[in-house]
């Protein structure tokens, strides 16, 4: 955790310093203390700061969801965005483009609307007397399959203007990053996180199987429900921000159980994870290439898969692996 | 099972003679015994809507196979045959072909989708298999959902900064049996072939694997090479099918879950009727794809989504679940 830490202040310095208005590190230095010219002040305080701010309670948000998901329901498959969450919050964000040219912070508003109406339409569905967690996968790859269908048909039948604007929201990007939005969001972002905190002992000992939690005091179905409606909340309030950010989720959850070794499921360290990794994939993204940018989104998988890969081969070779 | 091939026959019949015109089935059979090229309903059938009807069998039949061995394979219920990279790898090298060596046929799209599945799912494999356990369940997703999602970033890069090749893309990404010759039909066949033969024969051996690797290996099993054929029998099926028709997504994935009900988790019969499920599947949503938005078309992808997911869902809440 230490040595997560200490990257995620290193990518921030970074990010703080890089960018198409050179600034010198004094001049930074010079702004966070409060005495800085206006316009290092002006990019400081309005662009680069709220941006690294956001990629970091999004990254977090999306790695803690990811880890709950896949403890909760023991499959490493599982994430926000197999089971329907973020695909639901796609459609609602690409119709919102497309048929009613909403942006910034009504279409972050309307996002999150549609993916929490969505996440209770999936729990009442599966929900047949009582809840099972398996029934709820299901569910969720069934609705996310229908939520693909309507993004596909109208990338597909849509104006070829509306159609790339689309297409960037759905991947991903921090380009809407204000502190009007940041605020809202880091608030819910962290009494959502102080919940799941409380739970994760009980989640810990649910990873043992349902008969042995039950047998050591976990009341099993209600922990399991109340981590992932804390796990669905945390995506979408992370999805109506940055748009679906592909494999973030899944990847930070696993990446945090190898880093600490097979068995805990790391749920704090996936968060910090998820936000190094999304640090690291929008600083890429915006400077990679000299002459274009691109949204953050593109960018999350060409991270963080080759480094997901490069653990799983380690852990293999070294015959720790799973 | 018969009445599965029965059903088969009706709707593949259904699909010759439902369309923009619908066709009488006496004019189908006229138009295979006494082929009249200068009688336009005779065109349609042979040219346009046979061509189609066998695609979509033949896809069906690929995916639904390749989701059963996928789930087999790696003990998931949420795998689908995508997951050694395949859709993905080829979807990739659809995109580099349009955007960097120019092609643009749909013939031309196959070669490329073809090289894309089996480099992707041959990268997968590998690194999945580095250690002393081999390619384990666990490993092969993670892997694949990681080239998966690397290829996915790639494809989304090169289309965002060339509105050219987001324009082709997004009508094959779609994922469609429409338009397609018997061009394509023979291009894919070959593949398909061997990767039915490989599924259909995998039977016995899935139902091994399920018990996990270590009963597996007791029962007298070599879970290596089981794995080793289940993999190239799920590259060459949905290979061929995305080839054919682009990425359709569903199938693979919800129809074992569906077959699984009635069949119960012997993976011989799942695998069987998979087999005929799938087919059944897909031209009922290309059916419907027809006559749902006049006049134009629904793609077969996007009615799979709407009509299947909800089927997927009503079945998971009407009945109790058989575990994996």
């Amino acid at each position: 955790m230490a040595g997560l830490s200490i990257l995620l202040v290193l990518l921030a310095t970074g990010a703080l310093l890089l960018g198409k208005a050179s600034l010198s590190p004094g001049e930074v230095l010079g702004t966070l203390i409060g005495q800085g010219t206006p316009m290092a002040g002006f990019v400081i305080g309005e662009l680069r700061l709220p941006r690294i701010l956001t990629a970091v309670v999004v990254g977090a948000c999306l790695g803690v969801s990811g880890s709950v998901f896949q403890s909760t329901l023991r499959n490493a498959l599982a994430s926000p965005d197999i089971i329907g969450i973020t695909a639901s919050a796609s459609v609602v964000g690409v119709l919102s483009i497309v048929t009613f040219g909403l942006s910034g912070f009504t279409l972050s508003l309307v996002v999150i609307g549609g993916a929490l109406v969505a996440a209770t339409t999936m729990y009442l569905l599966a929900w047949r007397n009582g809840m099972s967690a398996y029934r709820l996968v299901l569910v969720g790859i069934g609705v996310a399959a229908i939520c693909s269908g309507v993004v596909s048909y109208v990338l597909s039948r849509s104006d070829i203007q509306d159609a790339q604007a689309a297409l960037v929201w759905v991947t991903g990007s921090l380009n809407n990053s204000t502190w009007k939005a940041l605020v809202p969001v880091t608030v819910c972002a962290v009494v959502i996180m102080v919940l799941v905190g409380i739970f994760t002992r009980p989640v810990h000992t649910l990873e043992l199987g349902d008969d042995t939690a039950a047998g050591l005091g976990v009341p099993v179905e209600r922990t399991r429900l109340a981590i992932i409606a804390s796990g669905v909340a945390l995506a979408a309030v992370a999805v109506s921000i940055a748009g679906p950010l592909a494999f973030v989720a899944l990847a930070s959850g696993q990446v945090a159980r190898r880093l600490l070794g097979t068995g805990n499921a790391g749920i704090a360290v996936s968060g910090f994870v998820g936000a190094a990794l999304l640090l690291a994939s929008d600083l890429i993204a915006q400077f990679a290439l000299p002459t274009t940018s691109f949204p953050t989104g593109v960018v999350t998988g060409l991270v963080g898969a080759p480094f997901l890969i490069w653990l799983l081969v380690r852990s293999s070779r070294t015959g720790t692996g799973s | 099972m018969l009445a599965g091939l029965a059903v088969l026959l009706l709707v593949a019949l259904a699909s010759v003679m439902v369309g923009a015109s619908n066709i009488t089935p006496a004019t189908v059979l006229d138009s295979i015994l006494h082929y009249d090229s200068r009688n336009t309903e005779h065109l349609v059938i042979i040219e346009k809507r046979l061509p189609r009807t066998l695609i979509g069998i033949v896809v069906g039949v690929a995916l639904g196979l390749a989701g059963t061995a996928a789930q087999g394979l790696t003990r998931n219920p949420i795998a689908d045959p995508g997951l050694l990279g395949v859709s993905f790898g080829a979807t990739l090298f659809v995109v580099l072909g349009i955007a960097f060596l120019g092609a643009t046929a749909l013939s031309g799209y196959v070669w490329f989708a073809f090289v894309g599945a089996a480099l992707a799912s041959i990268v997968v494999y590998s690194v999945a298999s580095v250690g002393r356990e081999g390619a384990t369940p666990m490993k092969l997703a993670l892997v694949g959902s990681a080239v998966s999602a690397a290829c996915g970033s790639l494809i989304t890069a090169i289309v965002l900064t060339d509105t050219q090749v987001l324009n082709s893309v997004r009508f094959w990404q779609v994922g469609a049996i429409a338009g397609r010759g018997y061009d394509v039909f023979w291009q894919m066949l070959p593949t398909f072939v061997v990767g039915t033969l490989l599924a259909l024969l995998l039977g016995r051996q899935l139902n091994g694997l399920a018990l996990g690797d270590d009963v597996a290996r007791g029962l007298g099993q070599k879970v290596a090479l089981t794995r080793l054929l289940g993999a190239t029998a799920i590259v060459l099926l949905c290979g061929s099918a995305t080839a054919a028709a682009g990425p359709i997504g569903f199938i693979g994935l919800a129809v074992p879950h569906i077959v699984r009900v009635f069949t119960g988790p012997d993976y011989r019969r799942v695998l069987a009727l998979s087999a005929i499920v799938g087919p059944v599947m897909v031209l009922v949503c290309d059916i419907i794809g027809r006559v749902i938005a006049p006049p134009g078309e629904l793609e077969v992808g996007i009615v799979t989504a709407f009509i299947g997911a909800p089927f997927f869902i009503a079945l998971v809440r009407r009945r109790k679940l058989p575990a994996l």
